[in-house]
Protein backbone atom coordinates (compact mmCIF):
# COMPACT_ATOMS: atom_id res chain seq x y z
CA UNK A 1 0.00 0.00 0.00
CA UNK A 2 2.67 2.56 1.21
CA UNK A 3 4.89 1.87 -2.35
CA UNK A 4 3.03 4.38 -3.92
CA UNK A 5 4.38 7.05 -1.80
CA UNK A 6 8.02 6.19 -3.54
CA UNK A 7 6.89 7.83 -6.63
CA UNK A 8 7.69 11.29 -6.54
CA UNK A 9 4.91 11.89 -8.67
CA UNK A 10 2.57 10.34 -6.48
CA UNK A 11 3.57 12.17 -3.33
CA UNK A 12 2.88 15.45 -5.53
CA UNK A 13 -0.84 14.09 -6.48
CA UNK A 14 -1.07 13.31 -2.90
CA UNK A 15 -0.22 16.69 -1.50
CA UNK A 16 -2.64 18.47 -4.06
CA UNK A 17 -5.59 16.45 -3.17
CA UNK A 18 -5.02 16.55 0.86
CA UNK A 19 -5.16 20.70 -0.41
CA UNK A 20 -8.01 20.19 -2.43
CA UNK A 21 -10.08 18.28 -0.07
CA UNK A 22 -9.53 21.10 2.25
CA UNK A 23 -10.02 24.18 0.55
CA UNK A 24 -12.98 23.03 -1.95
CA UNK A 25 -15.52 22.20 1.14
CA UNK A 26 -13.99 25.45 2.98
CA UNK A 27 -15.16 27.99 0.11
CA UNK A 28 -18.28 25.65 -0.89
CA UNK A 29 -19.90 25.56 2.38
CA UNK A 30 -20.65 30.09 1.99
CA UNK A 31 -21.56 28.84 -1.76
CA UNK A 32 -24.20 26.53 -0.73
CA UNK A 33 -25.30 28.78 2.38
CA UNK A 34 -25.84 31.59 -0.51
CA UNK A 35 -27.51 29.08 -2.26
CA UNK A 36 -24.75 29.79 -5.09
CA UNK A 37 -23.69 26.22 -5.21
CA UNK A 38 -23.47 26.50 -9.04
CA UNK A 39 -21.20 28.99 -9.43
CA UNK A 40 -17.74 26.98 -8.93
CA UNK A 41 -18.85 25.24 -11.83
CA UNK A 42 -19.03 28.63 -14.09
CA UNK A 43 -15.84 29.54 -12.44
CA UNK A 44 -14.27 26.21 -13.82
CA UNK A 45 -16.02 26.71 -16.85
CA UNK A 46 -14.13 30.49 -17.30
CA UNK A 47 -10.59 29.24 -15.58
CA UNK A 48 -10.55 26.65 -18.88
CA UNK A 49 -9.81 30.21 -21.13
CA UNK A 50 -6.87 31.36 -18.43
CA UNK A 51 -5.37 26.91 -18.96
CA UNK A 52 -5.32 28.09 -22.44
CA UNK A 53 -3.58 31.29 -22.22
CA UNK A 54 -0.99 29.63 -20.77
CA UNK A 55 -0.49 27.09 -23.35
CA UNK A 56 -0.12 30.06 -25.62
CA UNK A 57 1.81 32.13 -23.91
CA UNK A 58 4.32 29.72 -22.62
CA UNK A 59 3.35 30.48 -19.18
CA UNK A 60 2.49 28.23 -15.80
CA UNK A 61 -1.53 27.67 -16.76
CA UNK A 62 -2.11 27.32 -13.03
CA UNK A 63 -1.37 31.32 -12.68
CA UNK A 64 -2.88 32.37 -15.68
CA UNK A 65 -6.16 30.31 -15.09
CA UNK A 66 -6.05 32.27 -11.78
CA UNK A 67 -5.98 35.51 -13.48
CA UNK A 68 -9.19 34.37 -15.90
CA UNK A 69 -10.94 32.86 -13.30
CA UNK A 70 -10.32 35.43 -10.28
CA UNK A 71 -11.96 38.07 -13.32
CA UNK A 72 -14.67 35.56 -14.50
CA UNK A 73 -16.09 35.78 -10.65
CA UNK A 74 -15.51 39.55 -9.98
CA UNK A 75 -17.53 39.65 -13.23
CA UNK A 76 -20.47 37.04 -11.95
CA UNK A 77 -20.12 38.99 -8.58
CA UNK A 78 -21.12 41.97 -10.30
CA UNK A 79 -23.70 40.64 -12.75
CA UNK A 80 -25.64 39.23 -9.21
CA UNK A 81 -25.64 42.88 -7.93
CA UNK A 82 -26.77 44.93 -11.27
CA UNK A 83 -28.03 42.30 -13.42
CA UNK A 84 -31.71 41.47 -11.67
CA UNK A 85 -33.83 40.15 -14.58
CA UNK A 86 -31.08 39.23 -17.37
CA UNK A 87 -28.33 38.05 -14.93
CA UNK A 88 -28.64 34.47 -15.70
CA UNK A 89 -28.58 35.29 -19.30
CA UNK A 90 -25.18 36.96 -18.59
CA UNK A 91 -24.15 34.37 -16.53
CA UNK A 92 -24.88 31.96 -19.29
CA UNK A 93 -23.22 33.75 -21.94
CA UNK A 94 -19.87 34.30 -19.43
CA UNK A 95 -19.83 30.33 -19.00
CA UNK A 96 -20.32 28.59 -21.99
CA UNK A 97 -17.71 32.29 -23.92
CA UNK A 98 -15.18 30.86 -21.19
CA UNK A 99 -15.84 27.35 -22.40
CA UNK A 100 -15.67 27.80 -26.36
CA UNK A 101 -12.89 30.40 -25.65
CA UNK A 102 -10.75 27.95 -23.84
CA UNK A 103 -11.25 25.14 -26.27
CA UNK A 104 -10.27 27.66 -29.38
CA UNK A 105 -7.25 28.83 -27.39
CA UNK A 106 -5.99 25.72 -26.49
CA UNK A 107 -6.00 24.34 -30.26
CA UNK A 108 -4.30 27.37 -31.50
CA UNK A 109 -1.42 27.15 -29.68
CA UNK A 110 1.61 25.57 -30.53
CA UNK A 111 1.61 22.84 -27.76
CA UNK A 112 -1.83 22.46 -26.43
CA UNK A 113 -4.17 19.90 -28.04
CA UNK A 114 -7.30 18.57 -26.77
CA UNK A 115 -5.22 16.02 -24.95
CA UNK A 116 -3.91 18.57 -22.26
CA UNK A 117 -7.15 20.01 -22.39
CA UNK A 118 -8.53 16.40 -21.01
CA UNK A 119 -5.94 16.37 -18.07
CA UNK A 120 -7.70 20.20 -17.02
CA UNK A 121 -11.32 18.73 -17.51
CA UNK A 122 -11.11 15.73 -15.30
CA UNK A 123 -7.80 15.74 -13.29
CA UNK A 124 -4.84 14.09 -13.28
CA UNK A 125 -2.13 12.76 -10.94
CA UNK A 126 0.78 12.26 -13.29
CA UNK A 127 0.87 15.54 -14.15
CA UNK A 128 1.02 18.02 -11.25
CA UNK A 129 4.57 19.22 -11.39
CA UNK A 130 6.70 20.01 -8.86
CA UNK A 131 6.13 23.96 -9.82
CA UNK A 132 2.47 22.97 -9.61
CA UNK A 133 3.07 22.16 -6.39
CA UNK A 134 4.45 25.29 -5.22
CA UNK A 135 1.98 27.47 -6.73
CA UNK A 136 -1.09 25.37 -5.32
CA UNK A 137 -0.01 25.54 -2.11
CA UNK A 138 0.33 28.97 -2.05
CA UNK A 139 -2.88 29.89 -3.23
CA UNK A 140 -4.57 27.06 -0.96
CA UNK A 141 -2.79 28.84 1.89
CA UNK A 142 -4.49 31.76 0.63
CA UNK A 143 -7.66 29.80 0.54
CA UNK A 144 -7.36 28.80 3.95
CA UNK A 145 -6.76 31.72 5.65
CA UNK A 146 -9.75 33.74 3.95
CA UNK A 147 -12.46 30.75 4.45
CA UNK A 148 -11.13 30.51 8.16
CA UNK A 149 -9.93 33.52 9.50
CA UNK A 150 -13.30 35.61 7.76
CA UNK A 151 -15.58 32.77 9.20
CA UNK A 152 -17.68 34.84 11.05
CA UNK A 153 -17.94 37.42 8.75
CA UNK A 154 -18.24 35.77 5.58
CA UNK A 155 -21.56 33.21 7.63
CA UNK A 156 -22.65 36.78 8.46
CA UNK A 157 -22.77 38.13 5.05
CA UNK A 158 -24.28 34.55 3.59
CA UNK A 159 -26.74 34.14 5.93
CA UNK A 160 -28.22 37.28 6.06
CA UNK A 161 -26.86 39.79 3.84
CA UNK A 162 -29.51 42.67 4.83
CA UNK A 163 -28.21 42.08 8.22
CA UNK A 164 -24.96 42.24 7.76
CA UNK A 165 -25.14 45.06 5.83
CA UNK A 166 -26.60 47.23 9.24
CA UNK A 167 -23.90 45.73 11.48
CA UNK A 168 -21.22 47.97 9.08
CA UNK A 169 -19.40 44.81 7.85
CA UNK A 170 -18.17 45.75 4.20
CA UNK A 171 -20.50 43.22 2.72
CA UNK A 172 -19.48 44.30 -0.87
CA UNK A 173 -15.87 43.70 -0.68
CA UNK A 174 -16.46 40.70 1.65
CA UNK A 175 -18.80 39.03 -1.55
CA UNK A 176 -15.74 39.83 -3.75
CA UNK A 177 -13.01 38.34 -1.76
CA UNK A 178 -14.83 35.50 -1.70
CA UNK A 179 -15.63 35.42 -5.53
CA UNK A 180 -12.14 35.75 -5.78
CA UNK A 181 -11.26 32.85 -3.42
CA UNK A 182 -13.57 30.57 -5.44
CA UNK A 183 -12.05 31.23 -8.00
CA UNK A 184 -8.48 30.44 -6.83
CA UNK A 185 -10.36 27.07 -5.44
CA UNK A 186 -11.02 26.29 -8.87
CA UNK A 187 -7.04 26.69 -9.53
CA UNK A 188 -5.84 24.34 -6.84
CA UNK A 189 -8.17 21.87 -7.44
CA UNK A 190 -8.62 21.92 -11.21
CA UNK A 191 -5.22 19.54 -11.57
CA UNK A 192 -6.45 17.02 -9.18
CA UNK A 193 -9.86 17.12 -9.91
CA UNK A 194 -11.02 18.73 -12.72
CA UNK A 195 -12.42 21.56 -14.14
CA UNK A 196 -15.53 19.94 -14.82
CA UNK A 197 -15.87 18.40 -11.31
CA UNK A 198 -14.23 21.21 -9.27
CA UNK A 199 -17.87 22.29 -8.15
CA UNK A 200 -18.80 19.06 -7.24
CA UNK A 201 -16.41 18.93 -4.67
CA UNK A 202 -16.90 22.34 -3.39
CA UNK A 203 -21.16 21.30 -2.51
CA UNK A 204 -21.06 17.15 -2.20
CA UNK A 205 -19.08 17.33 1.39
CA UNK A 206 -21.02 20.41 2.20
CA UNK A 207 -24.33 18.83 1.59
CA UNK A 208 -23.28 15.44 3.16
CA UNK A 209 -22.16 16.93 6.30
CA UNK A 210 -25.64 18.65 6.79
CA UNK A 211 -27.00 15.76 7.13
CA UNK A 212 -25.42 15.20 9.95
CA UNK A 213 -24.58 18.35 11.56
CA UNK A 214 -26.62 20.79 14.07
CA UNK A 215 -24.37 24.28 13.25
CA UNK A 216 -22.14 25.74 11.17
CA UNK A 217 -19.27 25.62 12.33
CA UNK A 218 -19.65 21.43 12.48
CA UNK A 219 -20.85 21.34 9.03
CA UNK A 220 -17.61 23.12 7.93
CA UNK A 221 -15.32 21.12 10.20
CA UNK A 222 -17.42 17.61 8.88
CA UNK A 223 -16.98 18.82 5.23
CA UNK A 224 -13.20 19.53 5.58
CA UNK A 225 -12.98 15.88 6.98
CA UNK A 226 -15.14 14.14 3.99
CA UNK A 227 -13.36 16.65 1.39
CA UNK A 228 -9.94 14.68 2.44
CA UNK A 229 -10.77 11.76 2.84
CA UNK A 230 -12.06 11.14 -0.60
CA UNK A 231 -9.49 13.22 -2.38
CA UNK A 232 -6.90 10.62 -0.51
CA UNK A 233 -8.79 7.82 -1.18
CA UNK A 234 -10.27 8.76 -4.87
CA UNK A 235 -6.31 9.61 -5.50
CA UNK A 236 -5.00 6.23 -4.54
CA UNK A 237 -7.72 4.65 -6.21
CA UNK A 238 -6.98 6.49 -9.64
CA UNK A 239 -3.19 5.14 -9.18
CA UNK A 240 -4.27 1.70 -9.21
CA UNK A 241 -7.10 1.60 -11.74
CA UNK A 242 -5.64 4.10 -13.87
CA UNK A 243 -8.90 6.36 -14.08
CA UNK A 244 -9.10 10.04 -14.00
CA UNK A 245 -9.17 11.21 -10.77
CA UNK A 246 -11.63 13.67 -10.53
CA UNK A 247 -13.95 11.00 -11.54
CA UNK A 248 -13.35 8.67 -8.83
CA UNK A 249 -13.42 11.11 -5.95
CA UNK A 250 -16.59 12.97 -7.30
CA UNK A 251 -18.42 8.90 -6.98
CA UNK A 252 -16.48 8.49 -3.74
CA UNK A 253 -18.06 11.77 -2.17
CA UNK A 254 -21.37 11.25 -3.69
CA UNK A 255 -21.04 7.67 -2.36
CA UNK A 256 -20.48 9.15 1.49
CA UNK A 257 -23.09 11.30 1.03
CA UNK A 258 -25.98 8.63 0.35
CA UNK A 259 -24.76 6.62 3.61
CA UNK A 260 -24.65 9.74 5.60
CA UNK A 261 -28.09 10.59 4.47
CA UNK A 262 -29.22 6.74 4.76
CA UNK A 263 -27.55 6.72 8.17
CA UNK A 264 -28.92 10.44 9.78
CA UNK A 265 -32.34 10.39 8.54
CA UNK A 266 -33.87 7.52 10.75
CA UNK A 267 -31.99 9.91 13.63
CA UNK A 268 -33.29 12.94 12.10
CA UNK A 269 -37.02 11.59 11.97
CA UNK A 270 -36.77 10.29 16.09
CA UNK A 271 -35.31 13.56 17.06
CA UNK A 272 -38.08 15.68 15.10
CA UNK A 273 -41.00 13.12 16.92
CA UNK A 274 -39.81 13.66 20.15
CA UNK A 275 -39.92 17.34 19.39
CA UNK A 276 -43.61 17.19 18.25
CA UNK A 277 -44.34 15.18 21.39
CA UNK A 278 -42.95 17.12 23.72
CA UNK A 279 -45.29 20.40 21.85
CA UNK A 280 -48.55 18.58 21.71
CA UNK A 281 -48.62 17.61 25.77
CA UNK A 282 -50.56 19.88 28.01
CA UNK A 283 -48.05 21.34 30.38
CA UNK A 284 -49.53 23.88 32.74
CA UNK A 285 -47.14 26.80 33.02
CA UNK A 286 -47.54 30.22 34.35
CA UNK A 287 -43.96 31.28 34.04
CA UNK A 288 -44.92 33.05 30.76
CA UNK A 289 -47.27 35.36 32.34
CA UNK A 290 -44.39 36.96 34.79
CA UNK B 1 -8.40 48.07 16.90
CA UNK B 2 -7.14 51.31 19.04
CA UNK B 3 -9.42 53.32 16.60
CA UNK B 4 -12.44 50.79 17.32
CA UNK B 5 -12.06 51.11 20.86
CA UNK B 6 -11.87 54.83 20.75
CA UNK B 7 -14.91 54.91 18.85
CA UNK B 8 -16.64 52.16 21.97
CA UNK B 9 -15.85 54.13 24.95
CA UNK B 10 -17.10 57.55 22.80
CA UNK B 11 -20.34 55.70 22.19
CA UNK B 12 -21.25 54.58 26.31
CA UNK B 13 -19.96 57.93 27.07
CA UNK B 14 -22.75 59.76 25.17
CA UNK B 15 -25.65 58.52 26.63
CA UNK B 16 -24.66 60.16 29.71
CA UNK B 17 -24.63 63.42 28.16
CA UNK B 18 -27.93 63.24 26.44
CA UNK B 19 -30.35 61.69 29.62
CA UNK B 20 -28.82 64.91 30.65
CA UNK B 21 -30.45 67.19 27.92
CA UNK B 22 -32.84 64.84 27.29
CA UNK B 23 -35.61 65.87 29.42
CA UNK B 24 -35.36 69.80 27.85
CA UNK B 25 -35.24 68.41 24.41
CA UNK B 26 -37.37 65.47 24.51
CA UNK B 27 -41.16 67.28 24.07
CA UNK B 28 -39.83 69.79 22.06
CA UNK B 29 -39.26 69.48 18.07
CA UNK B 30 -36.63 67.64 16.27
CA UNK B 31 -33.24 68.14 17.54
CA UNK B 32 -29.99 67.71 16.06
CA UNK B 33 -29.18 64.24 17.64
CA UNK B 34 -32.18 62.70 17.45
CA UNK B 35 -31.69 58.84 16.36
CA UNK B 36 -33.91 59.18 12.75
CA UNK B 37 -35.01 61.99 11.05
CA UNK B 38 -36.05 61.55 7.29
CA UNK B 39 -37.14 64.46 6.08
CA UNK B 40 -39.40 64.62 2.87
CA UNK B 41 -38.07 61.17 1.65
CA UNK B 42 -39.04 59.49 -1.70
CA UNK B 43 -38.61 56.31 -2.94
CA UNK B 44 -39.29 54.30 -5.98
CA UNK B 45 -39.39 50.59 -6.36
CA UNK B 46 -39.54 49.21 -9.57
CA UNK B 47 -40.58 52.74 -11.54
CA UNK B 48 -43.40 53.19 -8.75
CA UNK B 49 -43.52 55.62 -6.32
CA UNK B 50 -43.78 54.19 -2.99
CA UNK B 51 -42.48 57.07 -0.49
CA UNK B 52 -43.70 59.95 -1.80
CA UNK B 53 -42.04 62.49 0.56
CA UNK B 54 -42.63 61.66 4.26
CA UNK B 55 -41.25 62.86 7.20
CA UNK B 56 -40.22 61.23 10.09
CA UNK B 57 -38.16 61.52 13.42
CA UNK B 58 -37.57 59.47 16.33
CA UNK B 59 -36.04 61.18 19.08
CA UNK B 60 -33.98 59.65 21.98
CA UNK B 61 -35.89 57.10 24.45
CA UNK B 62 -39.33 57.33 22.36
CA UNK B 63 -40.88 54.12 21.16
CA UNK B 64 -42.71 54.58 17.75
CA UNK B 65 -44.65 52.36 16.06
CA UNK B 66 -45.30 52.58 11.81
CA UNK B 67 -48.48 51.71 11.24
CA UNK B 68 -50.31 51.20 7.71
CA UNK B 69 -51.95 48.67 5.42
CA UNK B 70 -50.14 46.31 3.16
CA UNK B 71 -48.25 48.59 0.86
CA UNK B 72 -48.55 51.65 2.42
CA UNK B 73 -44.85 51.95 2.37
CA UNK B 74 -44.58 51.63 6.02
CA UNK B 75 -41.44 48.75 5.13
CA UNK B 76 -40.10 50.27 2.60
CA UNK B 77 -39.79 53.64 5.23
CA UNK B 78 -37.69 51.24 7.58
CA UNK B 79 -35.83 49.87 4.74
CA UNK B 80 -34.24 53.10 3.50
CA UNK B 81 -33.39 53.96 7.08
CA UNK B 82 -31.18 51.06 6.99
CA UNK B 83 -29.69 51.64 4.12
CA UNK B 84 -31.55 48.69 2.32
CA UNK B 85 -33.80 51.23 -0.22
CA UNK B 86 -32.00 54.32 -1.84
CA UNK B 87 -33.90 57.71 -1.32
CA UNK B 88 -34.63 59.53 -4.27
CA UNK B 89 -35.19 62.40 -2.94
CA UNK B 90 -35.46 64.04 0.54
CA UNK B 91 -32.50 63.21 3.04
CA UNK B 92 -31.77 61.12 6.01
CA UNK B 93 -30.04 61.66 9.61
CA UNK B 94 -29.15 59.33 11.88
CA UNK B 95 -27.88 60.08 15.24
CA UNK B 96 -27.77 63.77 13.60
CA UNK B 97 -25.10 62.43 11.25
CA UNK B 98 -26.47 62.25 7.13
CA UNK B 99 -26.95 58.36 6.13
CA UNK B 100 -24.04 58.89 3.38
CA UNK B 101 -21.48 59.41 6.10
CA UNK B 102 -22.60 57.73 8.89
CA UNK B 103 -20.37 54.97 10.32
CA UNK B 104 -21.48 53.80 13.73
CA UNK B 105 -23.46 51.10 13.11
CA UNK B 106 -23.40 49.59 16.53
CA UNK B 107 -25.92 52.28 17.74
CA UNK B 108 -28.58 50.61 15.65
CA UNK B 109 -30.02 46.92 16.34
CA UNK B 110 -31.83 45.95 13.09
CA UNK B 111 -34.69 43.03 13.20
CA UNK B 112 -35.49 42.49 9.68
CA UNK B 113 -39.09 41.21 8.65
CA UNK B 114 -38.76 37.59 9.29
CA UNK B 115 -38.54 35.11 5.82
CA UNK B 116 -39.45 31.58 6.08
CA UNK B 117 -36.68 30.69 3.47
CA UNK B 118 -34.47 29.00 5.27
CA UNK B 119 -30.54 29.47 4.37
CA UNK B 120 -28.97 26.06 2.61
CA UNK B 121 -26.36 25.37 5.79
CA UNK B 122 -27.38 25.05 9.40
CA UNK B 123 -26.50 27.36 11.88
CA UNK B 124 -27.35 27.15 15.50
CA UNK B 125 -29.09 29.47 17.37
CA UNK B 126 -26.24 30.64 19.15
CA UNK B 127 -24.19 30.99 16.02
CA UNK B 128 -27.00 33.49 14.13
CA UNK B 129 -27.24 35.71 17.72
CA UNK B 130 -23.24 35.91 17.91
CA UNK B 131 -23.56 37.96 13.99
CA UNK B 132 -25.22 40.68 15.65
CA UNK B 133 -22.16 40.83 17.82
CA UNK B 134 -20.18 41.69 14.76
CA UNK B 135 -21.63 45.45 14.79
CA UNK B 136 -19.32 45.93 18.00
CA UNK B 137 -15.87 44.17 16.86
CA UNK B 138 -15.96 43.41 12.68
CA UNK B 139 -12.69 41.82 12.37
CA UNK B 140 -10.77 39.93 15.22
CA UNK B 141 -11.49 37.35 17.10
CA UNK B 142 -14.77 37.27 20.04
CA UNK B 143 -13.61 38.15 23.25
CA UNK B 144 -14.83 37.32 26.51
CA UNK B 145 -17.14 40.45 26.32
CA UNK B 146 -18.60 39.73 23.35
CA UNK B 147 -19.61 35.84 24.03
CA UNK B 148 -21.25 37.46 27.63
CA UNK B 149 -23.15 39.78 25.49
CA UNK B 150 -24.46 37.15 22.94
CA UNK B 151 -25.22 35.24 26.35
CA UNK B 152 -26.99 37.89 27.69
CA UNK B 153 -29.03 38.27 24.38
CA UNK B 154 -30.73 34.74 24.17
CA UNK B 155 -31.09 35.09 28.03
CA UNK B 156 -33.35 38.11 27.36
CA UNK B 157 -35.45 36.82 24.56
CA UNK B 158 -35.87 33.23 26.66
CA UNK B 159 -33.50 31.47 24.20
CA UNK B 160 -30.52 30.63 25.95
CA UNK B 161 -31.56 27.04 26.50
CA UNK B 162 -31.78 26.16 22.86
CA UNK B 163 -28.78 27.94 21.83
CA UNK B 164 -27.15 24.99 20.60
CA UNK B 165 -30.19 24.00 18.36
CA UNK B 166 -30.24 24.64 14.80
CA UNK B 167 -32.63 27.99 13.91
CA UNK B 168 -34.29 25.50 10.90
CA UNK B 169 -36.08 23.88 13.92
CA UNK B 170 -37.74 26.58 15.62
CA UNK B 171 -41.22 27.85 15.41
CA UNK B 172 -41.70 31.01 13.55
CA UNK B 173 -41.93 32.81 17.23
CA UNK B 174 -39.23 31.37 18.71
CA UNK B 175 -36.67 32.14 15.34
CA UNK B 176 -38.48 35.84 15.68
CA UNK B 177 -37.35 35.99 19.22
CA UNK B 178 -33.62 34.68 17.69
CA UNK B 179 -33.20 37.60 15.28
CA UNK B 180 -34.13 40.31 18.01
CA UNK B 181 -31.61 38.22 20.45
CA UNK B 182 -29.30 39.16 17.15
CA UNK B 183 -30.17 42.65 17.41
CA UNK B 184 -29.82 42.99 21.05
CA UNK B 185 -25.96 41.34 21.45
CA UNK B 186 -24.28 44.20 19.33
CA UNK B 187 -26.40 46.50 22.78
CA UNK B 188 -27.41 49.10 20.47
CA UNK B 189 -29.25 52.45 21.44
CA UNK B 190 -32.31 52.14 18.36
CA UNK B 191 -33.83 49.26 17.83
CA UNK B 192 -35.56 49.41 14.37
CA UNK B 193 -37.66 46.34 14.18
CA UNK B 194 -39.74 45.30 10.68
CA UNK B 195 -43.12 43.28 12.07
CA UNK B 196 -41.63 41.73 15.09
CA UNK B 197 -44.78 40.23 15.66
CA UNK B 198 -45.74 38.66 12.19
CA UNK B 199 -46.34 35.30 12.66
CA UNK B 200 -45.63 34.74 15.73
CA UNK B 201 -47.96 32.31 18.55
CA UNK B 202 -49.12 34.20 21.69
CA UNK B 203 -46.28 32.82 23.97
CA UNK B 204 -43.44 34.49 21.75
CA UNK B 205 -45.40 37.86 21.41
CA UNK B 206 -45.33 38.32 25.28
CA UNK B 207 -42.09 37.22 25.64
CA UNK B 208 -41.31 39.54 22.50
CA UNK B 209 -43.14 42.51 24.46
CA UNK B 210 -41.48 41.54 28.00
CA UNK B 211 -37.71 42.11 26.29
CA UNK B 212 -39.18 45.00 24.31
CA UNK B 213 -40.21 46.57 27.85
CA UNK B 214 -36.84 46.03 29.44
CA UNK B 215 -34.83 47.55 26.90
CA UNK B 216 -37.18 50.98 26.86
CA UNK B 217 -36.74 50.99 30.64
CA UNK B 218 -33.02 51.03 29.74
CA UNK B 219 -33.31 53.92 27.42
CA UNK B 220 -33.70 52.64 24.01
CA UNK B 221 -35.03 53.81 21.66
CA UNK B 222 -37.66 52.12 19.21
CA UNK B 223 -39.19 51.90 15.70
CA UNK B 224 -41.30 49.48 14.86
CA UNK B 225 -43.30 48.39 12.22
CA UNK B 226 -46.54 47.49 12.96
CA UNK B 227 -49.73 45.91 10.70
CA UNK B 228 -51.34 46.37 14.08
CA UNK B 229 -50.79 47.36 18.07
CA UNK B 230 -51.89 44.21 19.54
CA UNK B 231 -49.61 43.85 22.83
CA UNK B 232 -46.89 46.11 22.38
CA UNK B 233 -49.62 48.77 22.61
CA UNK B 234 -48.78 50.15 26.10
CA UNK B 235 -45.46 50.32 24.84
CA UNK B 236 -45.76 52.62 21.95
CA UNK B 237 -45.48 56.84 22.74
CA UNK B 238 -46.38 57.91 19.46
CA UNK B 239 -47.40 56.03 16.07
CA UNK B 240 -47.17 57.38 12.27
CA UNK B 241 -49.64 56.37 9.98
CA UNK B 242 -48.72 55.75 6.59
CA UNK B 243 -50.87 55.82 3.11
CA UNK B 244 -50.08 55.49 -0.23
CA UNK B 245 -46.80 56.54 0.70
CA UNK B 246 -47.87 59.97 2.59
CA UNK B 247 -47.58 60.39 6.48
CA UNK B 248 -51.74 60.27 7.95
CA UNK B 249 -50.79 60.63 11.36
CA UNK B 250 -48.59 61.59 13.44
CA UNK B 251 -49.26 61.46 17.09
CA UNK B 252 -50.55 58.99 19.89
CA UNK B 253 -51.53 55.50 18.96
CA UNK B 254 -55.10 55.14 17.88
CA UNK B 255 -56.70 53.81 20.67
CA UNK B 256 -59.01 50.75 21.16
CA UNK B 257 -60.94 49.76 18.05
CA UNK B 258 -59.02 52.79 16.40
CA UNK B 259 -56.69 50.92 14.97
CA UNK B 260 -59.26 49.35 12.87
CA UNK B 261 -60.48 52.31 11.69
CA UNK B 262 -57.69 54.09 10.43
CA UNK B 263 -57.66 55.25 7.02
CA UNK B 264 -56.93 52.57 4.71
CA UNK B 265 -57.03 50.05 6.64
CA UNK B 266 -58.59 47.16 4.98
CA UNK B 267 -57.57 44.50 7.88
CA UNK B 268 -57.04 40.73 6.44
CA UNK B 269 -56.08 38.57 9.13
CA UNK B 270 -53.39 35.97 7.37
CA UNK B 271 -52.87 34.20 10.26
CA UNK B 272 -54.88 31.58 12.33
CA UNK B 273 -58.42 32.36 13.90
CA UNK B 274 -57.31 31.44 16.94
CA UNK B 275 -54.27 33.77 17.71
CA UNK B 276 -55.82 36.45 15.43
CA UNK B 277 -57.02 38.61 18.78
CA UNK B 278 -55.05 38.05 21.77
CA UNK B 279 -56.13 38.25 24.96
CA UNK B 280 -55.30 41.71 26.80
CA UNK B 281 -55.01 41.01 30.27
CA UNK B 282 -53.16 43.94 30.84
CA UNK B 283 -50.31 42.07 32.46
CA UNK B 284 -47.87 43.81 30.16
CA UNK B 285 -48.77 47.17 32.12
Amino acid sequence: MLEILDYAFMQRALLAAVLVGITAPAVGIYLVQRRQAIMGDGIGHVALTGVALGFLTGANPVWTAVAVSALGAILMELIRWYGKTRGDLALAMLFYGGMAGGVLLINLSPTGSNANLTTYLFGSITTVSPEDVVAISLLAAFVVLITLGLRRQLFAVCQDEEFARVTGLPVRTLNLLLAVTAAVTVTVAMRVVGLLLVSALMVVPVAAAQQATRGFAMTLALAIAIGVVVTLSGTVFSFYKNVPPGASIVVLAIGVFAVITALAAPLAKRRAQRAAEAEERCTLRDDVLV
Amino acid sequence: MEAEEARETGVTEEPDIATAAAPAARPASATAEDPISLRGATATLGGRPVLRGIDLTVRRGEVVALLGANGSGKSTAVRSVVGQVPLSGGELTLFGIPRRRFRDWARIGYVPQRTTAASGVPATVREVVSAGRLARRRFGPPRKADRAAVQRALELVGMADRARDPVGALSGGQHQRVLIARALAGEPELLIMDEPMAGVDLTSQEILAGTLREQVAAGATVLLVLHELGPLEPLIDRAVVLRDGCVVHDGPPPKAVGQHALPGHDHVHPHAAADAEPIRTGLLT
